[in-house]
């Protein structure tokens, strides 16, 4: 159901202007009602690449690995460009952070309908912690009043960052996704939980993460792809938004997990309910 | 040195996979088990029983009701003081809250960890379980989620904690639970079955699921669903066992249909013992199953049913 969209040589102008800020009160205030969405995107292994663990033990090969947008991602760029184009929004600002190249996966967010992209540049790693700050940082900056993440990436599974961007905001969240339904001041969510669906009602501004039901992400046209192209990325550093980016988490190692051994093949039905009752005693 | 465990509890009764996080709270000190909502009496009384919770700590109030994030989030910050590390299993209520609480005391949290190898280092899986990282936390507070299928839960009885009032908490208004559509089943939950037997898209229908139920009776088996069949629209997503869905580790997995690929093997390959039944003899699910059976499912099904039957 991903659909990853490949940028490998896309024109990036970290040099481009941010939009003007000399708009008259009137339309900022419109703005304001027509709130911003900020949508985080992060690039990662693509989903499809069986990853491997390096033989030093310091962390898995990414290099020369195809990267895409991490899936769940996706899904919140899909959901902030319905929400513009359902009038609700009016500006949609895709965000990665981390090396150069992820100005490829905000290319693929314009693409999909994002307005426009901002990088944090950084070759060191990032853990959610450091990046809930910089994204907060980038929030206030930019009055955004809805952030969506994916609920988690698929490469550090920490699912964290959302909720952590959530509460250093002070706003409400609505975590794991498949509904939203934004009316006035508030946002009526439906969440994934563990034994069906919860809905709660949270009070703008709030942050949403998405779970693989909220949406089905489009496919980016050709003419929109060229149209990305020509869409404003602004470049930062970590040091810009005043967050000290060290990692608090050391990696000790890493390793592949135990495997499993192979069993056998049985012949028949009655054989293996023979060997589940009589072997391995489970039933 | 001394861990907060935040539990999961319905009708007064402790969830498994809190059971497990208490198991890995062992591990590091001594435990405290913090139950929250509203009229939880029932809940706290039974947290006291849990071998390994020396205290437990109720806040029963109308904010907590519903476990929303604010509240729960604010209440354990509030406690944390006390404790060095601030633990719940890797639920879709610890997933909510235990971040928020991480963000709020300046830590980065640890995620779903699978061991305990010291007070500040804990493996845990990534990439959907295709690499286990050990890593080592410098923050103060440490908080972490645990993954339940990796730590044996501590049995429902046997200890004996004293039991205290929480301190008033600050409780956000900026949310509201408005309602819940859990599914029913009379079956037991997929994180704590014994035995799960599940479908995938080998199933080709939502109907032919009804193929699996005789066989869930006759095993007191909870019923799972590969991702691929939960997005075919088979079966609803909290059916979902995989990296995307639940992680599980049964005494007995029955795979019926499924291919087995990583995603799914994520949620199910620390299970005891594995079944698989797929006509494609190639299909990966047979690289991690105990016992494979080639066969078409919609003849071996029925014919498994009665196999149990006669039993």
């Amino acid at each position: 159901m991903f659909r990853p969209v490949n940028f490998a040589g896309a024109n990036v102008r970290p040099e481009a202007c941010p939009p003007s800020v000399a708009d008259g009160p009137h339309i900022q205030e419109t703005a304001r009602q027509l709130m911003k969405i900020l949508v985080p995107v992060k690039r990662v292994v693509d989903y499809n690449v069986k990853v491997r663990v390096k033989s030093d033990g310091t962390g898995v090969e990414t290099a020369g690995v195809k990267m895409s947008m991490n899936p769940f991602d996706e899904i919140a760029v899909e959901e902030a460009v319905r929400l513009k184009e359902k009038g609700v929004a009016s500006e949609v600002i895709a965000v990665s952070l981390g090396v150069a190249a992820c100005q490829e996966t905000i290319r693929t967010a314009l693409a999909m309908g994002a307005d426009r992209g901002i990088l944090v540049e950084s070759d060191a790693e990032l853990q959610p912690l450091a990046v809930a700050k910089m994204l907060k940082a980038i929030v206030e900056k930019e009055d955004a009043r809805l952030v969506i993440l994916g609920k988690q990436a698929i490469d550090d599974d920490m699912s964290a960052t959302g909720q952590m961007l959530a509460a250093l905001l002070g706003w409400p969240q609505g975590t794991f996704a498949s509904k939203v339904t934004i009316e006035g001041g508030s946002m009526t969510v439906v969440r994934e939980v563990d034994g069906g669906l919860e809905t709660v009602v949270l009070t703008l501004p709030a942050i949403i993460t998405t779970d693989l039901r909220l949406n089905e992400p489009r496919y980016a046209s050709l003419p929109n792809i060229m149209k990305a192209r020509k869409k404003t990325i602004d470049t930062m550093k970590p040091a810009d938004l005043g967050v000290d980016p060290a990692p608090r988490l050391t990696v000790v190692k890493v390793e592949e997990p135990a495997k499993r051994q192979a069993g056998r093949k049985v012949a028949s039905v009655a054989e293996l309910v023979d060997k589940l009752r009589n072997e391995a005693k489970v039933i | 040195m001394t861990a907060l465990v935040l539990i999961d509890h319905e009708a007064g009764a402790i969830k498994q996979p809190s059971r497990s996080a208490i198991a890995a709270a062992a591990q590091l000190g001594e435990v405290h088990a913090l139950v929250a909502g509203s009229g939880v009496q029932a809940a706290a009384d039974a947290a006291a029983k849990l071998p390994g919770v020396t205290k437990v700590i109720l806040a029963d109030a109308p904010a907590y009701a519903n476990a929303l994030a604010e509240p729960l989030a604010a209440l354990l910050v509030a406690l944390a003081p006390a404790y060095s590390h601030l633990m719940a299993a890797t639920t879709a209520n610890g997933k909510n809250v235990m971040p928020r609480v991480a963000a709020l005391l300046d830590s980065q949290p640890i995620s779903d960890i699978a061991a305990v190898v010291d007070a500040d280092t804990f493996v845990r899986p990534i990439y959907a379980g295709n690499a286990m990282a050990t890593v080592k936390s410098s923050d103060a507070k440490k908080v972490i989620t645990v993954r339940a299928a990796s730590f044996d839960p501590v049995a429902s009885e046997g200890g004996s904690a004293s039991i205290e009032a929480a301190p008033a908490a600050d409780a956000p208004a900026t949310s509201r639970w408005l309602s819940a559509e859990l599914s029913k089943s009379e079956r037991p939950e997929l994180t704590a079955a014994r035995v799960v037997v599940s479908g995938g898209r080998g199933m080709q229908s939502g109907d032919n699921f009804k193929l699996i139920d005789p066989i869930a009776d006759k095993l007191g088996a909870a019923v799972g669903a590969s991702r691929a069949a939960v997005d075919a629209g088979f079966v609803p997503n909290d059916f979902q066992v995989g990296q995307t869905g639940k992680i599980v580790a049964p005494e007995l997995y029955i795979a019926i249909g499924i291919s087995g690929a990583i995603q799914h093997l994520a949620g199910m390959k620390d299970s005891k013992v594995i079944v698989a039944i797929n006509k494609d003899e190639e299909a990966p699910i047979f690289q991690v199953a105990d016992y494979g059976l080639v066969a078409d499912l919609f003849v071996a099904l029925p014919e498994l049913a009665a196999e149990l039957e006669r039993g």
